[in-house]
């Protein structure tokens, strides 16, 4: 029993709140540090690529965006199916803040890719198989948003939105494979992603702290969200009021 | 325990076939429900060589990818009417709330739809690839559509569903489905474009045919799902 006390907890935005509170600063300390030391060893220290020169090391943006470009749609779809199944407001609120943020990671891991594309390709744009799949990504995002905003009633929106995410999670394994798929079927052989399979560990481990800290960032991000979204939502309760007039007086 | 099952079971077939002559009926008596889809994929395909120019070579190169884009943008477009006048004139309510299971229901009526809109769209199909000067692949052409406009009804259901309840819903549907889309064109227009260039096309008919099985599945429990929560809640 003790271990769901937890879950049981989370059903309430205040507790949410406070905790959150406490954590916010030092996840944002860890993700600042983290994101600092990954971008100066990865821009100024890791080695120039072989066949890139300097252009490939747009990838330690671009790559960590793309990690939490899907990632974010899975935080998104789980919590609304936690939100449906156990009907817990602060999981729609989790969804609804989890929307804008997956939505602009996959903008900006199209726009590093096609920035990356322009020298290394010679291309700003490629109909490639990981690009297209994350153009689609992209759409879904944009569809869930949508459909998020175009409800008067907060319940329904929460509820709808939270449906089409999980159709939209049995889709994506489907859409990429179809997607793949495709791709091979055309083989347009002149494009091709020059970087190796295998990664030197001298350029791999500033892209993993990239990558560390970009989840850290999310989470923070998330966590920022979410709390204006419980402020927003909670507005008329006890302890919102008491916390906005506290805010006041200082 | 006989009794109660047979009862059951006629309770369930009873609402699938009720809801399906029901719909069927209103077609009929509303033509302009399923001709206007028709009248959009014929008028839409007939821009396409005002666009490119009217040279055979190029238009059968494009004629798949366009016969299958327009087939599932005249698809989208009559999705919309899926459950919207009865949402307006209160029987969706009343198929929310009767103890049949709402998934036959929901099934029916996308059989319904499928019926006037997918089946008619396949059969018009081999006159527009004519005219776009597809050069093979007419049987592929017909069967690839009439497995994908069925799944794109199913899954459209879904979207329609959730739709249903807001005043101007139909672009927002749009936006929602056609990324649910992309599975489905893309094999779908595969199929004939193989057929097109002689190819064998078994794989690519083999997975839309395991797509519909799937939407057929899953896509009645998502849409009636998603009906409960956008009709309760208005």
């Amino acid at each position: 029993m003790a271990s769901w006390q937890w879950f049981h907890r989370l059903g309430s935005p205040r507790w949410f709140y406070e905790k959150t509170g406490g954590w916010l600063p030092w996840l944002t300390v860890i993700a600042l540090v983290l994101l600092v030391l990954g971008t100066v060893w990865g821009l100024a220290f890791s080695p120039e690529d072989f066949k890139q020169g300097n252009s490939y090391r747009i990838i330690y943006i671009h790559v960590p965006a793309a990690f939490l470009a899907l990632a974010g749609y899975y935080i998104m779809a789980i919590s609304g199916a936690v939100g449906l199944i156990w009907r817990m407001k602060l999981a729609f609120m989790v969804m609804k803040s989890a929307a804008p943020i997956g939505a602009a990671l996959t903008f900006v891991s199209l726009v590093t890719g096609a920035i990356w594309g322009k020298p290394t390709w010679g291309t700003w744009w490629a109909w490639d198989a990981r690009i297209t799949s994350m153009l689609i990504l992209f759409f879904l995002y944009l569809g869930i948003m949508a459909l998020q905003s175009a409800f008067q009633n907060r319940e329904a929106a929460d509820k709808a939105s939270a449906i089409l995410a999980l159709v939209g999670t049995v889709n994506i394994p489907i859409i990429y494979k179809s997607v793949d798929w495709w791709y091979t079927l055309h083989q347009p052989a002149t494009l091709k992603l020059t970087s190796a399979p295998t990664i030197h560990s001298s350029m791999l481990y500033p892209l993993l702290t990239m990558v560390v800290a970009f989840y850290v960032f999310y989470v923070v991000v998330l966590l920022l969200y979410t709390r204006n979204e419980i402020l927003r939502r909670e507005s008329r309760t006890g302890w919102v009021r008491e916390l906005v007039a506290k805010e006041g007086e200082r | 325990m006989k009794a109660d099952a047979s009862n059951f079971s006629r309770a369930m077939t009873g609402a699938f076939g009720a809801t399906l002559r029901r719909d069927l009926l209103l077609s009929a008596r509303h033509p302009g429900d399923w001709i206007n889809p028709l009248v959009f994929f014929l008028i839409a395909i007939s821009l396409i060589p005002l666009g490119v120019g009217p040279e055979s070579k190029v238009l059968a190169v494009l004629a798949p990818g366009v016969l299958w884009v327009m087939a599932l943008l005249a698809t989208l477009l009559s999705l919309d009417g899926l459950f919207r006048s009865d949402y307006d004139d209160g029987a969706l309510e009343q198929c929310l709330v009767s103890p049949s299971l709402l998934y036959f229901t929901v099934l029916a009526k996308i059989v319904a739809h499928w019926l006037v809109t997918g089946l008619p769209l396949t059969l018009l199909s081999p006159v527009l690839g004519l005219m776009l000067s597809l050069p093979g692949g007419y049987g592929t052409l017909c069967l690839s559509l009439l497995i994908g406009t069925a799944t794109m009804s199913l899954v459209g259901a879904v979207g329609a569903a959730l739709t249903v309840s807001l005043q101007r819903g139909g672009l927002l549907l749009s936006l929602i489905v056609m990324p649910l889309y992309v599975p489905i064109l893309i094999f779908g227009a595969s199929a004939v474009n193989d057929a097109a260039q002689g190819v064998t096309v078994g794989v690519p008919l083999a997975i839309l045919g395991a797509f519909l099985a799937l939407a057929l599945a899953l896509a009645p429990m998502g849409a009636s799902a998603a009906l409960r929560v956008c009709v309760d809640s208005d």
